[in-house]
């Protein structure tokens, strides 16, 4: 059975029922679950399955101001082709001014171009330089956007603000992906980490994706956890599907294998591909790379042997 | 894409286990007088070890030890037995992995349980009431008086008779309390499950335990009932089936033998509409599929709202189909054996009546190995408080799902039988909670959790779940002459 969620943003009154007519989440069981899914022991060929997944699912990422066309350069060179044999990445993320050289260095390859938007980190300005910003972006070539919730409007109750803001960034993507950043470490609780979800799913998000990298905690487990309840439900409810990307903090093998146990016992195996999971991360790969390797040879390679771009 | 996991098996071979056993009495192995008998492995139907059978004879000489070490135990200052409880407590968590596996192995319950609950818990257990041992005389007990004598007594020999669903951790729920306040025991362990109870055993030697403060007497129920009715023991502390403990109890009727008994359940698990519901549904599968069903304050009756009963239970049913039945030494492995073919008997038996008394059986897609004792997980829904699977206690994966529509209908339901160990309650209102856990007729109500254990917790039931609390500070009482 599938329902219109149409009429949930009909006014504030109305999304504000919606949201906090959401079943609540109990932090402790959350965080046990979690917990639990965690201590899954993945070996051999599951573990071969799960590194080359994880790679296929990369969003390779670098945002920071030193960033330069040469820097971005090299990270394309790298996310086309990771080395070893490896898969490639899904996509590249970097901030708006770099779309073009990025799309111009993968072109041609499937790997896909995200930019951040909306202000990023922390979105304080404006819905006109959001959208325009998101515009510039796509212009420049993105195939995604990666935008960032308005969290004080958020955390002051006004659901239906951010609402439209991601509607009109939504509407200025045109065919570009969206995804929704909600910044958890922020929102701080897991009821609101649910509320949000289900406020960027109604609102038209591709994609609902923790963390920005800037705040700690940024993508937890049991966030992650929650994030996939959340677009499972949503399936169940509309029929349409929406994709998960944690993002920050995920920096090892482990780390990886241990998100994907959580989508496969959650959400399940339809969303067990790039077009559904996303990791966002830049040092992950490495050791993704790494232990790609020692699970082929049965021995570790030195950090020399990985390149750094 | 499907993933799907590898075998990941925990390796057998860091525990030795021997081709045969013999009784623990007075700090060594000793032949039993009885026709030994075979321990097996559920999952596999493998032998594990041939065990002693300990006859009455035996059983005497295990009290006479204890007897006699009682003396010299009890008469050790309290900060002495401490350093003994707490050795045996660091020894237990060195040899932590040997004691899972081989629980795993002898119980058939996943390794992942045996590793991650258990024998943490156990440990733990030793720890706590190590710490209890030199502050009795401040547990409300009984103080030392000015001319020196000690308020709080111990009663001497205790014979402790333990099941087989938690072997180790019944164990430590046993022994922990008595050698703090100074007894010494006399411990059986269930049939099919005595093999860490002897290990068990060789930690008291490692840990340099003086010989008879822990005896342990291996065999089936009669050997449990000389334990139970030789005439030197003072505290009887049993764990099992109603049906046994009111056996114990006329045996120990009018002697002076002190006595506890934690039996039975048919726990109510009740779920109101504003609860968290994922976090609820995980707490109903951890209520009874944890550790097979084979748990007597499982949270066996499921009472949900009638206005979240489908949406509760389709969400249930979707997780049921992620759980992982198989090899309980796989560390994937979520649903492990049934303990014996008579207790799978049993289950299958109250499973067909709740069939041909109208409840609709649902189970997940399960391939179920070919050898050993296996059930899957399953929920029967569509039940009346007249059923049988509703009333009697199956101790096995089976959930039978019942309704209600207000918090008083709940509480009625939840009491409406003539157990009483435990229930939970899954509710985001602080005020119901406390409200139902008032009224709720059980020894434990666990508030959005369900089989949530602490050293420090009492334990013990209501009506047919027995009588007397084990853990935290009120588990003193029982081996107290208070």
């Amino acid at each position: 059975m599938t329902t219109s969620l149409a009429d949930v943003a009909a006014s504030a009154t109305t999304l504000r029922a919606f949201l906090h007519g959401l079943p609540g989440v109990d932090r402790v069981g959350a965080d046990q679950r979690a917990a639990m899914l965690g201590t899954r022991s993945i070996k051999t060929t599951a573990k071969a399955q799960a590194i080359d997944l994880a790679i296929s699912m990369v969003d390779l990422t670098t945002l920071e101001g030193a960033d330069t066309h040469g820097k971005v350069r090299a990270m394309c060179t790298k996310a086309m082709r990771p080395g070893g044999g490896a898969p490639r990445v899904a996509a590249v993320c970097v901030y708006p001014d770099l779309v073009a050289v990025a799309a111009e260095t993968v072109k041609g390859s499937g790997v896909k171009v995200a930019s951040v938007a909306t202000a990023f980190p922390s979105g304080r300005s404006s819905l006109e330089v959001k959208v325009s910003d998101t515009a510039l972006a796509v212009a420049a070539g993105a195939d995604e956007i990666d935008m960032v919730i308005d969290r004080g409007a958020f955390l002051e109750g006004h659901y239906l603000k951010v609402f439209e803001e991601i509607v009109a960034v939504k509407a200025a993507c045109g065919q570009a992906h969206l995804k929704v950043i909600l910044e958890t470490g922020e929102l701080a609780t897991y009821d609101n980490v649910r509320r949000a979800s289900w406020l960027a799913m109604i609102a038209g998000a591709d994609f609902i994706k923790t963390s920005t990298g800037k705040v700690a905690p940024a993508a937890t487990l049991p966030v992650t956890l929650i994030m996939l309840e959340a677009v499972r439900d949503f399936r169940d409810a509309t029929g349409r599907q929406v994709g998960v990307k944690p993002a920050g903090g995920i920096r090892t093998t482990k780390d990886a294998i241990k998100n994907l146990v959580l989508v496969n016992e959650t959400a399940g195996a339809d969303w067990l591909t790039p077009e559904w999971f996303r990791l966002g991360a830049s040092s992950l790969l490495n050791d993704l790379l790494m232990q790609r390797e020692k699970l082929a040879t049965g021995r570790y390679a030195g950090p020399d042997y990985f390149t750094l771009d | 894409m499907a993933f799907e996991y590898a075998p990941a098996p925990e390796s057998r071979d860091v525990v030795d286990i021997k081709p045969s056993y013999g009784l623990f009495i007075n700090g060594e192995f000793a032949e039993g007088s009885g026709t030994p008998f075979k321990t097996i492995n559920p999952a596999s139907e493998e032998k594990l070890a041939e065990i002693a059978t300990a006859t009455s004879d035996d059983v005497d000489r295990a009290v006479q030890a204890a007897r006699k070490a009682f003396g010299v135990w009890s008469a050790l200052p309290g900060s002495e037995r401490a350093k003994y409880i707490f050795r045996i407590a660091r020894i237990i968590q060195e040899r932590a992995r040997e004691l899972a596996v081989l629980e795993s192995l002898d119980n058939g319950k996943p390794i992942r349980e045996s590793r991650d609950v258990d024998v943490p818990l156990v440990a733990a257990h030793f720890f706590y009431y190590a710490g209890w041992a030199d502050k009795l005389e401040h547990a409300g007990f009984g103080r030392r008086t000015t001319d020196g004598h000690s308020g709080a007594k111990p009663l001497g020999v205790a014979g402790q008779v333990i099941p087989w669903n938690f072997p180790l951790l019944m164990l430590a729920w046993k022994i922990a309390p008595a050698l703090a306040c100074g007894n010494t025991v006399v411990l059986k362990p269930a049939e099919t499950t005595p093999l860490t109870a002897l290990l068990f055993a060789e930690i008291c030697q490692q840990a340099d335990l003086p010989p008879g403060v822990v005896n342990i007497v291996t065999g089936a129920g009669e050997t449990g009932a000389a334990v139970v009715a030789h005439p030197d023991v003072n505290k009887v502390a049993f764990t099992g089936s109603t049906e046994v403990g009111r056996i114990i109890a006329r045996t120990v009727a009018g002697t002076d033998k002190k006595l506890t008994l934690e039996l039975g359940g048919k726990a109510a698990n009740i779920v109101f509409e504003d609860a968290a519901v994922d976090q609820a549904v995980e707490g109903i599968v951890n209520g009874i599929f944890f550790n097979q069903g084979h748990v007597c304050c499982a949270g066996s009756r499921l009472l949900v709202q009638e206005s979240v009963q489908d949406e509760l239970l389709a969400a249930l049913k979707r997780r049921l189909g992620t759980l992982r039945l198989g090899d309980p030494l796989d560390k994937n492995t979520d649903i492990g054996a049934i303990n014996s073919a008579e207790q799978l008997a049993k289950i299958r038996e109250m499973s067909e009546i709740g069939d041909s008394e109208g409840a609709e059986r649902w189970s997940p897609p399960c391939d179920l190995p070919e050898k050993g004792f296996w059930f899957p997980p399953t929920v029967f829904t569509g039940v009346a408080q007249s059923h049988r699977i509703a009333r009697e206690e199956i101790f096995g994966p089976v959930l039978s799902v019942l309704t209600f529509r207000t918090p008083a209908e709940a509480v009625e339901k939840a009491n409406n039988t003539p157990y009483g160990l435990s229930a939970g309650v899954w509710t985001e209102k602080g005020s119901r909670i406390l409200w139902m856990a008032d009224r709720l007729r059980a020894g434990v109500v666990w508030a959005n959790t369900f089989n949530k254990f602490d050293p420090t917790s009492p334990f013990g039931g209501y009506k047919e779940s027995g009588y007397g609390r084990e853990g935290g500070l009120a588990g003193l009482e029982a081996y107290l002459d208070v």
